[in-house]
């Protein structure tokens, strides 16, 4: 009974280390985003210094609401383009189903790094210089694949005669996708245009390769920073810790508001 | 019912339609018609293609050739949400988004109906309208008081029972007033008893609304139960259109006799005028075949009369008993037969009786298989390649007082020395010349036991390649399970060759 | 014959899509994989990359990163996975979702947390193998836990029963039970991690103070000086990974790509 306890205390432990080594780095920022000191490890008072650096800098916001546009605009196109593709492949004949598969593939298996790559030479060797549309299309190529592998699987759980029912009642092909299709793989579209606004919210290589110049997103603009600092002030790498924790607590809430209003759903079902 | 007088309009004609699909062939060449107002059935075994019809008369599926023909005009390519006919499909297929009141009003919503007005100057026009909401209620209440489940509007689909779906699906259907209702096995998910009501109910559905039933089954007994007619299918071919009883009693074939109802199932052979030999004796029938011809005999186990041992044509003794409800299953053999008999009486195993089979019990077929055919070719080795295998053969058998030299040529009676390979033949073998095994590498082909009847003293057997669905029939004593996957065994001398276009060659 | 709508033709715009920005592309990394400064077809990019030491050596320190890299992941990973997918607590999805949260924020934020942290205890730039290494773990360490517990969880709890059942002791049961159970899990895990670690040069350069090059960061610097040979190292990274892909038997969207289905 003692070994069986001490066990489960080992095993707990095991995991709250590994947890606490993932999360020390965010809680770090965290603690010092409330303070007003600028470098780590140095003492300082309590201050909103940092959120006041982020919310009053105009370039700062400025790169987070392009990153926030980028996102939503290439999900939901990738959405749409996804789903129709999704929606067209599944009832291709076998060899052009696997063909399309394949090629879905690529983006979803490929190096970001390759794919930036060759984005960018083929930009570049038809003369088409980088602007909003060849960032778009850069974050379409990552996020439309994804969309399809994840509408895919509902298609495949779906009772392929409902389609059929709705056009044996009268409705036409349209109709009956809008109104009967749609709804059963609606789950699938949602988890793609989520999966997409993640993919494009979190990507920087793609980015930095197809974005026009003078064009920043969060990515870019925290990866040039670091990098780069000499232009930035250590106030502006500060206010990143104020960032850093306001995305943090914008996901914990999220995730916790989604894990109890869909349990609330599954004992309700009950 | 004023449908009576228009009883014999064909609504549905299928003319010579064939269906393949990507390369496999599903149907063949089939060509029937339905009445109006009955209620056919199409029976068969699963993949002899009786769905595919009915998706095709749906409009899900198109022929790849032939025609079908609705009231006399042709529909072969008219889109299903054109046509005049509903379905009611296999597991249901209800929208599980929508209420009930939701999934039988779809229909009714998609509708557009020809209303005509007269306008202030008297002239009429007419005018493509939906139904109002009113009437889309109205409908719908009616059609869930013929399934009985009134009161049933709001509830979800995934509330629902089995039974209670199936109804919604059959009110979704008919709630639209199709010409035809097409009912893919829709007692399938269903259990025994519930299945048994569903039947007597759909009968009575029928009987109300007077409309067309094409409906499709595997279960013989609900098909002789609920049709006027019914069309037998097996392998993508009709096997036999006919009654209930005509089929149940004078079955087409010995798939037919097989396929419906219990069957004993013989070789015989004609030996006098309306007189046929089987199970080592002879029996008057009423069936006319040519003297000496060989012939299927099938006698129903209820045709078979037990009495005292002297006034028998058959002695026998029981070998099992088995109580069924209404009768016993009595195994008695006879010789080496084995015969299958129904009796309300009992009898105890190991007792001797006697048997008698009335002239009109007896029903004589002309057998479908008497050899096996293929097309082969002479390989390098001479052995003949056909049916997906390559078997020994003797080849000299091509030309007559020939022999094989040293180096493998032919050498022909008259010396000329032949290189038979790529030799186009004809192999025939015949049907007691075909043995199977487990072991895969044991024969030429390979193949799975697509059917087997059982011919009182042995069984027969049809094991059909996967490549080039080449099928094999033959005799075996050995009991082998459908769907076995068997090598297909041959002896060298058995395999009789003689060469294709042969005239020709001489030319 | 009329023509009758299908459903296949919505596929379309996806296919010209695929087309014009997933295979042409591709083909243009050809192109200029196979030719030199002048357009002319070459295979000297092909040789040199195979004879240059220098190249050589850079690709194989990115492998034996990426190598010890997915080893750590696994070996922290796989007992994770275990214990949570074997655990009968009832909100045991909450810590598995714990654990794929960080996986949420920006990329590079997250990257910047830890080079903070590093500064913080004053390794940046005096260890930097050992600081990528790091950041490569923690970055990369949902990819290892998602697909091992999704196929751990998979198996069936009377496996294990009977199991115990037929004599076999607990070390008997994880080797001969649920280790080849969870291979394809593992196998998944090992691809979704491994390739970024080759190639995501974002963690290389901030973490390992741009000191590090990985095949990834190898493929940029060529993209200012020389296309034809960055194109031959993407191409020849491009051929890795599908090979193994086809032979790892491609990518599984249920095995919840970053959480997604969580």
């Amino acid at each position: 009974m003692k070994k069986k306890i001490a066990i489960k205390c080992l095993k707990a432990a095991f995991i709250g280390l590994v947890l606490l080594l993932l999360y020390a780095p965010i809680l770090l920022l965290a603690v010092y985003s409330f303070s007003s000191t600028n470098t780590i490890g140095t003492s300082g008072s309590f201050s909103f210094a940092h959120y006041k650096k982020l919310f009053g800098d105009p370039v700062i916001l400025t790169m987070i609401g392009n990153t926030l546009l980028l996102a939503l605009l290439a999900a939901i196109l990738s959405t749409i383009l996804g789903t129709t593709g999704a929606l067209g492949m599944y009832y291709l004949k076998r060899r052009q189903k696997a063909f399309l598969n394949g090629v879905s593939q690529i983006p979803v298996v490929n190096a970001e790094i390759v794919t930036a790559l060759a984005l960018a030479i083929a930009f570049v060797s038809v003369g088409i210089s980088k602007s909003y549309f060849t960032l778009l299309i850069g974050h379409m190529v990552i996020c439309t694949p994804f969309v399809v592998l994840s509408v895919l699987p509902k298609l495949k759980q779906m009772d392929n005669s409902l389609y059929e029912a709705a056009l044996d009642l009268g409705a036409n092909p349209a109709k009956a996708l809008f109104r009967v299709v749609l709804p059963q793989i609606i789950p699938g579209v949602v988890s793609g245009f989520m999966l997409a606004v993640t993919l494009s919210l979190d990507d920087y290589i793609v980015t930095s390769y197809t974005k026009p110049a003078g064009f920043d997103t969060i990515s870019t603009y925290v990866f040039n920073a670091t990098m780069k600092g000499n232009a930035h002030t250590a106030e502006t790498l500060a206010s990143f810790w104020a960032l850093t924790t306001l995305i943090f607590v914008i996901i914990l809430a999220v995730v916790l508001v989604a894990n109890f209003s869909g349990r609330r759903k599954k004992e309700a079902k009950k | 019912m004023s449908e009576i007088k228009n009883r014999d309009e064909h609504i549905i004609e299928l003319v010579n339609v064939t269906k393949y699909y990507d390369d496999n062939l599903i149907l063949e060449n089939v060509s029937f018609y339905v009445k109006k107002g009955e209620f056919i059935t199409f029976l068969g075994p699963s993949g002899c293609g009786k769905t595919t019809t009915l998706r095709m008369i749906a409009g899900f599926d198109l022929p790849s050739s032939g025609k079908i023909l609705l009231d006399g005009k042709d529909i072969s390519n008219l889109p299903p949400n054109k046509r005049p006919v509903n379905t009611v499909f296999q597991r249901y297929a209800l929208f599980p988004h929508f209420n009930v009141f939701e999934n039988i009003a779809f229909g009714l919503k998609c509708k557009r109906v020809l209303n005509t007005y007269t306008n202030g100057e008297g002239k009429s026009y007419t005018k493509k309208q939906r139904l109002s909401k009113a009437e889309i209620s109205a409908k719908v209440k009616k059609a869930l008081e013929i399934v009985d489940l009134e009161g049933f509007e709001k509830r979800a689909i995934s509330t629902l029972s089995g039974g209670q779906q199936q109804r919604v699906a059959i009110a979704r259907a008919i709630v639209n007033e199709p010409e035809i209702l097409l009912l893919d096995e829709p007692l399938g998910a269903l259990d025994l008893k519930m299945r048994k009501e569903m039947q007597l109910e759909l009968k009575e559905i029928h009987r109300r609304l007077g409309i067309t039933f094409i409906y499709v089954t595997h279960d013989q007994e609900e098909a002789l139960t609920m049709s006027d007619t019914v069309v037998v299918m097996a392998d993508g071919i009709v096997q036999q259109i006919g009654t209930p009883t005509k089929i149940y009693n004078e079955p087409a074939n010995t798939f037919v006799a097989d396929f419906i109802g219990e069957s004993n199932i013989f070789n015989g052979t004609v030996v006098g005028e309306k007189r046929v030999k089987f199970c080592g004796k002879t029996f008057p029938c009423v069936d006319d075949f040519g003297v000496n011809e060989m012939v299927d005999v099938v006698v129903r186990p209820e045709d078979i009369v037990m009495c005292k041992t002297n006034e028998g044509q058959l002695k026998g003794e029981v070998i099992s008993v088995v109580f069924k409800g209404i009768h016993y299953e009595i195994s008695v053999q006879v010789g080496k037969y084995e015969l299958v008999i129904q009796s309300t009486e009992s009898r105890e195993v190991g007792e001797v009786i006697g048997m008698r089979i009335a002239p009109d019990g007896i029903h004589l077929m002309k057998p479908k298989y008497t050899k096996n055919v293929f097309d082969g070719t002479i390989t390098k080795r001479n052995t003949v390649a056909f049916a997906d295998g390559e078997f020994e053969c003797d080849v000299t058998q091509l030309y007559p007082g020939s022999r094989i030299d040293e180096e493998d040529y032919l050498v022909t009676a008259q010396g000329e020395r032949l290189d038979l390979t790529g030799t186009e033949v004809v192999v025939e073998v015949g049907l007691n010349d075909i043995a199977i095994s487990d072991d895969k590498d044991a024969g030429g082909t390979t193949g799975h036991i697509i059917s087997i009847i059982y011919k009182g003293d042995h069984y027969r057997l049809i094991v059909r390649t996967d490549e080039s669905e080449e099928d094999f029939v033959f005799a075996t004593d050995d009991l082998w399970n459908e769907n076995d996957f068997v090598s297909v065994v041959i002896p060298k001398e058995k395999i009789k060759l003689s060469l294709k276009h042969h005239e020709e060659k001489k030319k | 014959m009329k023509l009758r709508f299908s459903r296949k033709t919505l596929c379309i715009p996806y296919a010209v899509f695929l087309l014009f920005f997933v295979i042409a592309p591709m083909l243009v990394i050809v192109f200029y994989a196979f030719t030199d400064k002048n357009n002319h077809v070459s295979f000297t990019n092909f040789l040199q990359f195979f004879s240059d030491p220098m190249k050589l050596s850079t690709i194989v320190y990115s492998v034996v990163i990426a190598l010890i890299t997915t080893v750590i992941c696994l070996l922290i990973a796989y007992p994770v996975a275990c214990i949570l997918a074997r655990s009968k607590m009832k909100r045991k999805h909450i810590i598995l979702l714990l654990f794929v949260t960080p996986m949420w924020i920006n990329f590079v934020l997250r990257v910047n947390a830890i080079r903070e942290l590093i500064n913080w205890i004053g390794l940046l730039g005096e260890t930097n193998y050992a600081n990528t290494v790091f950041g490569m773990v923690y970055d990369f360490l949902p990819f290892m836990i998602l697909p091992l517990y999704t196929t751990i969880s998979k198996i069936d709890n009377s496996l294990y029963e009977a199991s115990a059942d037929l004599g076999a002791n607990a070390a008997t049961t994880f080797f001969r039970v649920t280790l080849p159970l969870s291979f394809s899990g593992i196998i998944s895990g090992i691809t979704m991690v491994f390739l970024p670690s080759m190639t995501n040069y974002v963690v290389s350069d901030m973490l390992g103070n741009s000191k590090i090059t990985i095949i990834g960061k190898f493929i940029e610097t060529y993209f200012g000086t020389d296309w034809h040979m960055g194109s031959m190292i993407a191409l020849i990274l491009l051929l890795v990974v599908l090979v193994t892909s086809v032979l790892t038997g491609g990518f599984k969207s249920e095995e919840s790509v970053r959480g997604a289905n969580l």
